[in-house]
């Protein structure tokens, strides 16, 4: 789409842009280029020279087993956080869409966790869950169960999902709410002057008219899973106990941080580079339809 | 009205109750934490009524953090989180309005290259580039200011992209009835379209604010020095690892302190946040 009335001259919106190019190019192209670049060479022991490798930094990657796990259980880890943040979103999305009396009440509130930080979302559930001290620690040993997340590795995983999709429930609650809002009254009358029950008018009909929400929540979920649960991983098990909870983002920032393997990591960056691209430009084509369907 | 049987009135109820348990119980337990002293949280399981030491460890915690580990007042703290996250929302809004401006109401050479630079880089979160980025910001000696907190995660695809979409729609009169009355594009941009925004720009600065706030991977790399540190980051520092015993009741008040500012500018700006929050992820 494009505007039939403009203004004329290209020096006044040379300098409009120029702030915005400028940060882009220092800290996204420049940066970018540079992991590219530092991705096909590989410093020696002692930092004295550097060569040009190849993909040899990839094939590494590839060929090392903690990377390779680390993949693992980042799939794992986002499809667990997507399906956990999703599915109470659309259930309490469904319910706040029901009710008259104190709908407002209930939005608000279940909107605050938006605020709320990855990594003090981790802070939170890490003391309730804490082994010695936190109180569902408690309760789940009354109830029989060996609770220590820091030794135990499926506990962990438990953990870190739990904090990072309870963050999330918000965004997904708000966007399906959108969605089931715009849905026409008409179509769910006409269903139960047919004699739908509710049950059926939402498999039948609400359900499938929030597929594109939902496909496009999924991805959404997909990204934070990857990228933003950094805080909720550094803060409550530092990618273990062993390497547990090491999804990729948390394995960058500590091999090319803490492990000074610059090589690696920078070809890890690249590889995740290619993931975001991968998973924006689902997320557009989607676009592309949803506006087929409004 | 559809006729629903009763069953269905008080279902909905009890759903929506228990999600808001959910959402509050963490941040309940959190606050009781807050109101006892830390050999009351130690005598597991804590009570889960609240005790009578709320404002002494509040107060304890903005004014001197916990002596054992961190040592930084929290007040300085959250400081740090409100330059970073009016910076960044203000930043990324003062530089997308023009922006966004020059690629919608001008024609000029490599028009579409410059707004599709800006376009990936919504594909280049900080968290994909962490290395090169903060070597950049090493170069610039951009570690430990302000700058280099911010800079780097000024540059905003999101925003830009929101603004000329609501830029293709300002109607083609206006634009006309500007140019008969002699207003160049400067005028028009500082007296119509800015006016215009004015919905957009809020809608905006809630989500770009609540983003500045809980940033975390990049201020974790770029700040070294305790003084520089923001309120998400220090409390990872105010838990202890093994050596030292955990304030927890210290670090809970600081964890509500991190919480209250991004949840008041929810709950004060919920009608623009809901909105932006829907618009921009279009």
């Amino acid at each position: 789409m494009e505007r039939r009335v403009i203004f004329a001259g290209w020096l006044f919106p040379a300098v409009l842009l120029l702030p915005q190019l400028a940060v882009t190019i220092v800290f996204f192209f420049w940066p970018a280029a540079q992991a590219i670049e530092q991705s096909v060479l590989r410093e020696d022991a002692f930092g004295l020279s550097t060569n040009f490798v190849g993909l040899e930094n990839f094939s590494a990657l590839f060929a090392d087993p903690d990377y390779l796990d680390s993949f693992g259980i980042t799939a794992f880890f986002s499809a667990a956080v997507a399906v956990l943040a999703l599915a109470p979103g659309l259930l309490l999305a469904v319910m706040a869409d029901r009710v008259v009396r104190g709908a407002a009440f209930y939005k608000t509130v279940l909107l605050l966790p938006y605020a709320i930080a990855p990594a003090i979302a981790g802070v939170l559930w890490m003391f309730l869950f804490n082994p010695s001290i936190g109180v569902l620690a408690a309760g789940l040993r009354w109830l029989g169960v060996d609770w220590n997340y820091l030794l135990n590795e499926r506990q962990a995983v438990l953990l870190v999902i739990l904090a990072a999709a309870w963050k999330q429930i918000s965004y997904n609650f708000l966007f399906f709410l959108a969605g089931l809002q715009s849905i026409p009254a008409s179509l769910l009358e006409a269903s139960a002057i047919d004699g739908a029950t509710p049950r059926r008018r939402f498999w039948t009909i609400v359900f499938p008219l929030l597929a594109p929400t939902t496909f496009f929540l999924l991805v959404v979920n997909m990204v934070y899973a990857f990228f933003d649960t950094f805080g909720v991983i550094h803060n409550v098990t530092q990618g273990g106990p062993g390497k547990a909870t090491e999804i990729l983002v948390y394995k960058v920032w500590y091999d090319g941080i803490v492990g000074l393997d610059l090589g690696g990591s920078a070809a890890q960056s690249v590889v995740l580079m290619a993931i975001v691209i991968g998973l924006t430009a689902i997320q557009f084509r989607f676009i592309e339809r949803r506006v087929h369907y409004a | 009205m559809m006729v629903t049987a009763r069953r269905s009135v008080w279902v909905p109820h009890a759903i929506l109750i228990a999600g808001l348990a959910l959402v509050l119980f963490p941040v309940y337990v959190a606050l009781i934490a807050s109101t006892h002293n830390l050999a009351d949280i130690l005598a597991a399981p804590m009570s889960l009524a609240p005790g009578r030491l709320l404002f002494s460890n509040f107060a304890e915690a903005m004014s001197a953090g916990t002596a054992k580990t961190s040592g930084q007042p929290v007040v300085a703290m959250m400081l740090n989180s409100l330059v970073m996250a009016l910076v960044i929302a203000g930043g990324k809004i003062a530089i997308s309005l023009p922006s966004a401006y020059a690629v919608v109401f001008f024609r000029f050479p490599l028009r579409k290259l410059c707004f599709w630079a800006i376009f990936v880089t919504l594909m280049l979160p900080v968290e994909v580039r962490i290395i090169p980025t903060y070597k950049i910001a090493a170069d610039l000696s951009l570690i430990d200011r302000y700058a280099g907190l911010t800079l780097p995660l000024v540059a905003s695809a999101t925003a830009t992209l929101l603004f000329r979409q609501f830029f293709l729609t300002i109607p083609d009169e206006l634009v006309e009835a500007a140019k008969i009355d002699g207003a160049g594009p400067w005028r028009f941009f500082i007296d119509t379209v800015i006016p215009l925004s004015r919905t957009n720009i809020a809608a905006l600065f809630v989500i770009l604010f609540i983003f500045g706030w809980n940033q975390y991977l990049w201020p974790l790399l770029v700040t070294n020095t305790p003084s520089m540190t923001t309120i998400v980051i220090g409390i990872r520092q105010m838990i202890g690892n093994g050596d030292t015993q955990t304030e927890w009741h210290i670090v809970m008040a600081t964890a509500l302190l991190a919480i209250l500012p991004p949840v008041m500018v929810v709950l004060l700006m919920q009608r623009w946040f809901v909105r932006g929050l829907v618009e921009s992820e279009k």
